[in-house]
């Protein structure tokens, strides 16, 4: 039992981190409310959508801004979609990166897009660093036969 | 005569000046404004100017001309450089000076010319008339001579011998008045000189001593003179004037100059002169005129030889010149203003001056010719002026003035170009000012807006989080901390909000909403507000609305609630006693009715009140004497005028003025007791203003203030359609349960007592008001009519204690039916109290002031016992998933995860969820017929955007309606459309409605709104299948 409480302190602990550190705000727990028996893999089903789309988008970003005409349009568009995907699952430091990147494209500044998407790209590892090993501690609890802490 | 000719200049340089000034005046302002027609204007005015001024003015006009053309150039160019204008002034400078100066030298070579003329003709007619007198006398000895050859040689013996002949001459000598004497000698042979020396008795003497010895006459005798050597022949004098006699006998050939004389006369046959020479006596300067006197009458054209052997004699007249040409000179006029000398100019290089003194005199000098009949001897006459040419005034002046004017023109173009320049840079100057302060006016707007909306979002957040703790288990303690932590950050948002709205006022992008709302409403949620900080400060606060104005207005409940809000918190901030009474009427009402309600006792609460007509006095609407005003409003609109008056502190008379001017405050030291920024009038005005109102107030320092403002609405009561949506519900679902109920309202003052049975009636309980305990039960007694309430004022219950226990008592006795219920109206907790405990067991129950609708239905309620149910606040979350429960709604959303977040939030709320990730499926999907009942959809989209697929959506609606109507019992189809936004901003609730959406929802989701939008479609909890 040692082990569960272990992983239970860990898990708290991380978790508590994560809302410290800002890389996630109300909107996931909000998310972790909404995971309830009917559905027991919410949480993860949305978070892996989000890496997915993500990793899309950014790609097409850092192709779109590789090009020599730059389409502001597109890299906009692209850009919101990342914003509300992000403000969706509540990692808002990758959403709060995105209101200067959208500011960059209105003003159809590369380099500062070029920055934005640097930066953005960093949260965003960050953030699926993080929560990859949120659900990894979670796994392990559950085969270890703990229960989740209460939040 | 020159200071004439001057001070005449003088004036027309003047009237020059002066035209050419008005001239230039007049085609500078032509050409300003208009282009071209400068030919025109200057031929016109110019066609008859003098011949000399004529090439002056063109050269004017074409040089203003190009000045124009060049101006034209600068306006077109903006900027030509400064130096060029100075090049084209000094060009003009020197160009004048040429001018000028040719002129002056143009002028003045014409004086000369004339001079010279002058001196000309003068100088000719002295010639000329000197030459006709000598050929006067000339003419007179070759009448003699021709006498001689007649009555000397033509009779044998002579008839004329030196007697005669001197007495002859001596009596003709008037006819020869130029003539000093004359002679006649005789030709005479050697061979012949015997004879007539013995003839005549005396030899013939030589002349050459007497010539180079001139002696006085009285000294000369010639009788001292050698005879004359032996010669070819002689020419000895025979006969001789008396003034001359002494020259008979005298051999004339003998003398070199008579010699040469004889010699050329008798050869040519006519008169010829001497070489002028001093004369023997008179030592004046004199000629000689020699004729010839021949035998024969010889044809004119004799050869020389010929008339040699002709000559009988020669006959000789002396010609004293000085005199001749003195004389002639004083018959002439004017001979003081020339000098006149006369030469001898035979031999041309040296000149023999024959008269005339020998002044040099420089300048102009005339020569005539002098003819006096002898072609080997020439003759001058040389004219001078005596005086010196005087000064060229005319061409000084003329040129002079010129250049003057010239110098003005030059001077006010300069002065033009340097003004021009000056104002077109100030111009850029001030348009650069003005770009920069628009500039600012826009960042600081900006700025605002930015901080502002910056501040907003977290403030939100802390905001939501103490709603969220509040929620927690705390103490009374912490609950009173985040209370008032809740409180602040609700004012500062409130604060922001105010600058914002300043700001969009003043860049003008403030529009208003039309939508349906009620007014009561909304002023008792005013009310509740205010409610707290009233009862604090033993305020009274009433409402009274009119009964003529309509439930439901359409308009912008916002911002007439801010208007409201802002005019109460003001009231509110400087009132310690008395009360704060808004009212509402229509505009008509007010205009209709001319009592005069507000005598100083005749109030809320008794205290005196500023007399709030004078606050609309100022009012257009009312201006008019409401003629025209009341009588033709659109039928739909409806004017109110709105009063909030106070008992406070008023407004001092001088700082009355400045009240809506923004951030004016009566002083520095208010802000710091009462706080606030003093925007909130400022907004209100613009706001009222935008509602096509005016604001207005009336002051009294001490006695206090009242706002009025009037605003146009449109009703908004008469269509059915509007009706489930109604937002007040509280009071509606009360009225139902005291209808027909009849109150009795105990009441001194009138006006509390109306205020007291506006709101009981609008819970459908009729009223009676009466003035006191004792009148109210013989009321109650009487039964006319079964009184179920009454509600007694706390100030007439205190009154008498005693005669409220009887009142009690009294009411207890009643046997009928059950006694109507006793309320208390209290204004302030602590007086309640204390009359509480005096009171008893028979405590009546207590309603708190001010009085709203639904507080008042909630007190009668628990009092009464009458439907009472579950608090409403505990209803909401289990009503929204009531109102989703079972529902079908399709979600639209370019993004996966949102998709996926809201449709699990939905799903969580019992909803049946579809999704769909672009406006053209969501387009597809409700076409009807459909089984959708409602459908949220985001708003910025790729290809097809959330409004324009609610456009098309509507679009279908409204085309497919009538097969629809086959296929289910749904009269029209209007599927409820939800935006869902994360951009508070971005999306207005008017863009939203302007394309035919419902309502918009922030994403991602927030219960209270979430619950707030649907519980708009879908009223009640669904009973099975929808």
């Amino acid at each position: 039992m040692d082990v569960v409480v272990q992983l239970q302190r860990q898990l708290t602990d991380h978790t508590a981190s994560l809302f410290h550190e800002g890389f996630l705000n109300e909107q996931f727990n909000q998310l972790q409310q909404l995971q309830d028996e009917s559905n027991p893999d919410f949480v993860v089903e949305v978070v892996s959508l989000f890496f997915e789309d993500s990793e899309r988008l950014l790609n097409e970003l850092a192709k779109a801004l590789e090009q020599q005409a730059v389409d502001y349009k597109k890299v906009d568009a692209h850009v919101h979609q990342l914003k509300g995907s992000s403000s969706s699952i509540g990692a808002q430091r990758v959403q709060a990166v995105c209101i200067p990147f959208r500011n960059f494209c209105e003003e159809q500044n590369i380099e500062g897009c070029l920055k934005c998407l640097q930066q953005v790209k960093h949260e965003y590892s960050l953030v699926k660093n993080k929560l990859e090993t949120l659900f990894k501690l979670e796994q392990q609890l559950i085969a270890a036969g703990g229960s989740f802490p209460t939040l | 005569m020159s200071l004439l000719h001057v001070v005449g200049f003088g004036l027309k340089v003047g009237h020059l000046l002066l035209m050419l000034c008005c001239w230039i005046v007049s085609v500078i302002s032509m050409n300003w404004f208009i282009n071209g027609g400068i030919m025109d204007t200057k031929s016109g005015m110019f066609c008859d100017s003098g011949k000399m001024w004529l090439k002056w003015w063109e050269k004017i006009s074409g040089n203003s001309c190009m000045i124009h053309h060049h101006y034209y150039q600068y306006i077109g160019s903006k900027r030509v450089p400064k130096t060029w204008w100075k090049k084209l002034l000094m060009t003009w400078v020197v160009g004048w000076l040429i001018v000028s100066f040719s002129i002056f030298w143009y002028m003045s070579f014409q004086a000369t010319e004339k001079r010279k003329e002058t001196l000309q003709s003068m100088c000719d007619e002295r010639a000329r008339m000197l030459q006709d007198q000598f050929n006067v006398s000339m003419n007179h000895i070759q009448a003699m001579s021709i006498l001689i050859s007649t009555f000397h040689h033509g009779k044998k013996p002579s008839a004329i011998d030196q007697r005669t002949f001197a007495r002859y001459t001596e009596r003709t000598a008037f006819e020869r008045p130029l003539t000093s004497g004359v002679a006649y000698a005789v030709r005479v042979l050697h061979s012949e000189r015997a004879q007539f020396e013995e003839q005549q008795g005396w030899t013939i003497k030589r002349m050459d001593t007497l010539e180079q010895n001139p002696v006085h006459k009285d000294d000369y005798a010639p009788e001292a003179l050698e005879p004359s050597p032996i010669k070819e022949e002689y020419a000895p004098v025979i006969f001789a004037q008396d003034i001359i006699s002494h020259v008979v006998s005298i051999d004339l050939l003998s003398g070199k100059e008579d010699r040469e004389n004889i010699v050329r006369a008798r050869a040519s046959g006519k008169g010829v002169l001497t070489a002028p020479f001093r004369l023997l006596k008179s030592n004046r300067l004199g000629v000689i005129l020699t004729y010839a006197v021949y035998k024969r009458d010889l044809p004119s054209n004799a050869t020389p030889p010929e008339r040699i052997q002709a000559t009988d004699g020669y006959i000789g007249g002396v010609f004293d010149v000085e005199s001749l040409v003195e004389k002639l000179l004083q018959q002439l006029a004017s001979k003081q203003t020339i000098l006149v000398n006369v030469y001898d100019t035979t031999n041309c290089s040296h000149p023999i001056s024959m008269y005339g003194s020998n002044v040099s005199a420089d300048g102009l000098q005339h020569v005539s010719t002098l003819n006096f009949g002898d072609p080997f001897r020439k003759h001058e006459m040389h004219c001078r002026f005596k005086q010196k040419p005087p000064w060229p005034w005319l061409a000084i002046t003329t040129s002079f003035g010129i250049l003057v004017i010239a110098y003005l023109v030059g001077y006010i173009f300069h002065a033009t170009v340097n003004r021009i320049a000056k104002v077109e840079d100030d111009y850029n100057k001030m348009m650069e000012l003005k770009k920069k302060a628009e500039a600012a006016d826009v960042a600081k707007s900006q700025f605002l807006a930015t901080v502002s909306h910056e501040i907003r979002t977290p403030m939100n957040g802390v905001l939501g989080m103490l709603h969220m703790l509040m929620d927690t288990d705390l103490d009374v303690t912490q609950q009173d901390y985040v209370r008032t932590a809740q409180a602040s950050g609700k004012a500062l948002v409130s604060l922001i909000n105010e600058v914002l709205d300043q700001a969009k006022i003043e860049s003008g992008r403030l529009e208003l909403d039309a939508v349906q709302f009620d007014l009561r409403a909304i002023l008792d949620d005013v009310l509740s507000l205010f409610s707290g900080k009233s009862q604090e400060k033993g305020v009274e606060l009433a409402v009274y609305i009119s009964d003529r104005v309509p439930e439901m207005l359409i308009g912008d409940p916002g911002r007439f609630r801010q208007i409201i809000t802002n005019l109460m918190g003001n009231s509110i901030k400087f009132t310690e006693k008395g009360h704060i009474f808004v009212t509402v009427h229509l505009v008509e009402e007010v205009i209709g009715s001319t009592e005069v309600e507000t005598s100083s006792e005749n109030t809320l609460s008794g205290f005196p009140v500023a007399d709030r007509c004078h606050s609309w006095i100022g009012f257009k609407a009312f201006g008019q004497e409401g003629s025209t005003f009341p009588l033709s409003p659109p039928s739909d609109s409806i004017s109110l005028i709105v009063s909030v008056e106070d008992t406070g502190v008023g407004i001092p008379p001088e700082a009355q003025s400045r009240v809506f001017t923004p951030f004016m405050q009566v002083g520095p030291s208010i802000s710091r007791t009462h706080g606030g920024t003093g925007i909130g009038l400022s907004i209100s005005k613009c706001l009222v203003g935008l509602m096509n109102g005016e604001i207005g107030f009336v002051s009294t320092p001490k006695t206090g203030s009242t706002f009025t403002f009037t605003a146009v609405f449109t009703n908004g009561s008469n269509p059915n359609e509007y009706k489930n949506h109604k937002i007040k519900n509280q009071s509606n679902s009360a009225s139902t349960e005291f209808q027909g109920m009849t109150a009795l309202v105990v009441d001194p003052r009138p006006i509390r007592a109306k205020v007291s049975r506006y709101h009981i009636q609008r819970l459908g309980i009729s009223v009676e008001v009466v003035s006191d305990l004792n009148q109210g039960w013989s009321n109650i007694s009487s039964g006319n009519e079964a009184i179920d309430i009454v509600l007694v004022e706390q100030e007439v219950w205190d009154r008498d204690s005693h005669l409220s226990s009887l009142f009690i008592n009294n009411l207890k006795k009643i046997d009928r039916r059950t006694p109507p219920k006793l309320f208390l109206l209290a204004n302030f907790i602590s007086t309640s109290r204390t009359s509480a405990t005096t009171s008893g067991d028979n405590t009546p129950s207590i309603i708190m002031k001010p009085l709203r609708s639904s507080m008042l239905a909630a007190s009668l309620q628990r009092a009464m016992g009458v439907g009472s149910k579950g608090n409403a606040r505990n209803r909401e979350l289990p009503s929204l998933r009531n109102l989703l429960l079972g529902r079908k709604i399709l979600i639209i959303d370019d993004n996966n995860v949102n998709l996926k977040v809201a449709a699990g939030a939905l799903k969580k709320y019992g909803a049946e969820v579809e999704c769909a990730d672009s406006g053209r499926k969501a387009v597809s999907l409700l076409k009807p017929p459909h089984r959708f009942d409602a459908c949220f959809m985001d708003i910025q989209m790729p290809e097809m955007d959330g409004f324009e697929a609610t456009k098309l959506i509507r679009e279908m609606e409204k085309h497919g309606e009538t097969s629809v109507e086959a296929y289910d019992n749904v009269s029209n189809w209007h599927v409820p459309i939800l935006a869902m936004t994360a951009d508070v901003i971005q999306a207005t609730h008017e863009e939203c409605l302007k394309c035919g959406m419902d309502g918009y929802v922030s994403k991602p989701f927030e219960a209270e709104q979430l619950y707030r939008e649907v519980s708009r479609f879908f009223q009640s909890v669904p009973n099975g299948n929808p």
